[in-house]
């Protein structure tokens, strides 16, 4: 167990490493620069402002002094906000992606397993038919159609919820967002467990089951659910990047100040180290999902070895 | 095989040649033409596809022709049928460019990724051993990388630049592809008829022709009508962004932008653009699952 986590780790190193070769070599290859202005610098500010950074040296020598300081978990100073870090800037922006991802995962799983058994135990009745229909929209409509859409319907026309902003992670401003994020998420989910269920539904022991005379409920959630809803642990990677993908729409539709939204501005800012740190922050979230996951499934499955 | 060994009647070689009338792929398109979502989405798609490309040459405005007098002309008024945009645009003229631009990428990119895809995964599967080792080493940590992050990096880098919106898409979507093509490689290698084949005297090369590629083809098309809606869906994630197809040209995604950003003034903008968008995803998946289900019959 502790072999195959540490192997895996080990895996991540090179993957990360080329996250931070290509990112950093891409961010300098931009025109432009974090120091732009409306009115040029005068050279010699210039000059100061490139010493204060170490950005006057060689391309090569300042690659390896950042990743020296990655290793060190150093992830250098903010080039637009002055006397921030980088490290602060993700703490300030960071839980409010985590929170809204958090939520919309959470509400993602419960709702797309409750549904996706329901169609199992309606299997090609009317309410399975319905489900599966809603769940093939909700794969094919992106998210960016359907925060726009639900913002017209909820916030300008009904006036139930406001069309945007943070306000404190209140409840009433967290709604649309975590709702749309999760949409696509649910459909998937509930495709995934009506596939699952329908196959176990199908294997000796719940015929067992069902000849013990245990009534139908029983048999669904105390005994099919949990071998059903295997297939969906291996989801659970994929479905954080999904998240991740979503977030930096929804951020930018309801105007939430979290990561995804900083990420493309900081991008169109120049703001090389900050955009750098995001990209090492996701991929360090991707890769530690995608481990989590494997753990879960070998977990529940004793079928599986880690090996 | 029951079939064959109760055959008195006629002699075993007539069933034989009774039983080959109808290859596969006869078997695969009756399947589909017997699928009503498959049927369905095939027929908005082409509609679609022809409205696409002749549209433009009917359309009653250019794209591109600005009318102050014209702003925010609702649905319908003076022969504008979708309404004007905010620089009084023609709805129906832009959006027509827009589905035409939106199905080229999706087929360029598409097309892109089914070359690099193929080849890589064919190669690395058929070769096998250390060279399909390092080859699928490559692509996992290529899988792990925040690809849409990268697009957006390079994007921002080099300017919205069609031709390398292709190759970065198509770039990303490839890696999947490879997957899909090297599995079935590998198990096709060692099916029984491939070393039927071999004993029977074919070389290397008539065994990949004759026996590979065909019996590659068809998970490789399902995952074609899935990569196409996926790319389609990369590029107007980009240009929601601001970083896609730049104005006066438009994509679908950037429509729905355009369209997000006024619809409390005219939602006409979001709504068509969107319902166009929605009915095109939908028909690839109904194609796609369709042909799934079609070309694979052990699958269902």
């Amino acid at each position: 167990m502790l072999r195959f986590i540490g192997r895996r780790l080990l895996v991540a190193v090179p993957t990360l490493f080329l996250v931070v070769t290509l990112a950093f070599f891409m961010m300098r290859a931009a025109p432009g620069g974090p120091f732009d202005m409306d009115r040029k610098l005068a050279p010699a500010i210039e000059q100061n402002v490139l010493a204060r950074y170490g950005m006057n040296r060689p391309l090569g020598e300042q690659y390896l002094s950042y990743l020296a300081g990655v290793a060190r978990g150093d992830l250098g100073p903010s080039l637009k906000y002055k006397d921030k870090s980088v490290l602060d800037i993700l703490k300030e922006n960071a839980p409010i992606s985590l929170k809204l991802g958090g939520l919309a995962i959470s509400l993602a799983v419960v709702l797309g397993v409750s549904l996706g058994v329901l169609a199992a135990a309606w299997q090609n009745r009317p309410g399975d038919h319905v489900v599966m229909a809603v769940a093939v929209l909700g794969v094919c409509i992106p998210t960016f159609v359907t925060a726009p859409l639900l913002v017209l319907a909820f916030a300008s026309k009904l006036g139930w919820l406001p069309s945007g902003g943070w306000n404190d992670g209140a409840w009433r401003n967290l709604v649309l967002p975590v709702v749309v994020l999760a949409l696509p998420q649910i459909a998937v989910i509930s495709r995934l467990t009506r596939a699952g269920m329908i196959e176990v539904l199908r294997s000796n022991y719940i015929r067992t089951a069902r000849a013990k005379g245990l009534p139908e409920h029983s048999v669904i959630l105390r005994h099919a659910l949990r071998a059903a809803i295997l297939p969906l642990v291996g989801y659970l990677g994929p479905a954080c990047a999904g998240l991740l993908t979503g977030s930096l729409i929804v951020e930018r539709i309801f105007n939430l100040p979290g990561l995804g939204r900083f990420f493309v501005i900081s991008a169109l800012q120049r703001d090389y180290t900050v955009v750098m740190g995001m990209v090492i922050v996701y991929a360090v979230l991707i890769v530690l999902l995608n481990l989590l996951g494997d753990l879960i499934y070998a977990a529940l499955d004793p079928r599986v070895r880690l090996s | 095989m029951r079939r064959l060994t109760k055959g008195t009647g006629r002699s075993v070689q007539t069933m034989i040649q009774a039983a080959r009338g109808r290859s596969l792929w006869d078997d695969a398109r009756t399947r589909l033409l017997r699928n009503k979502a498959a049927v369905t989405g095939m027929t908005v798609l082409a509609a679609l596809a022809v409205a696409a490309i002749l549209g433009p040459l009917v359309a009653p405005f250019a794209h591109d022709e600005i009318s102050k007098a014209e702003v925010w002309l609702p649905p319908l008024t003076d022969g504008h049928l979708l309404g004007t945009d905010a620089l009084g645009r023609d709805l129906f003229s832009r959006l027509l460019m827009g589905l035409r631009v939106s199905l080229a990428i999706g087929l360029v990119a598409t097309a892109v990724s089914l070359a690099i895809g193929v080849a890589w995964g064919a190669t690395a599967g058929f070769v096998g051993g250390r060279t399909d080792e390092t080859m699928m080493r490559v692509v996992d940590v290529l899988y792990s990388l925040p690809f849409i992050f990268f697009v957006i990096l390079l994007m921002v880098t080099f300017g919205s630049n069609l031709i390398l919106m292709f190759l970065a898409i198509g770039a990303v979507e490839w890696l999947t592809m490879s997957r899909i093509v090297r599995g079935q490689t590998l198990s096709l290698k060692q099916k029984e008829f491939v070393e039927a084949a071999r004993a029977s005297g074919l070389s290397d090369g008539q065994i990949v022709a004759r026996h590979i590629i065909p019996n590659l083809l068809g998970p490789v098309v399902v995952y074609v009508t899935l990569t196409i809606p996926a790319v389609i869906l990369a590029e107007s994630f980009l240009s929601f962004l601001g970083l896609g197809v730049q104005p006066p040209m438009s994509s679908l995604g950037g429509l729905i932008a355009d369209g997000a950003q006024q619809m409390e003034l005219a939602w006409w903008l979001l709504v068509f653009p969107s319902a166009a968008m929605i009915l095109m995803l939908l028909s690839f998946n109904f194609i796609g699952d369709g042909l799934r289900d079609a070309i694979d019959p052990k699958d269902r």
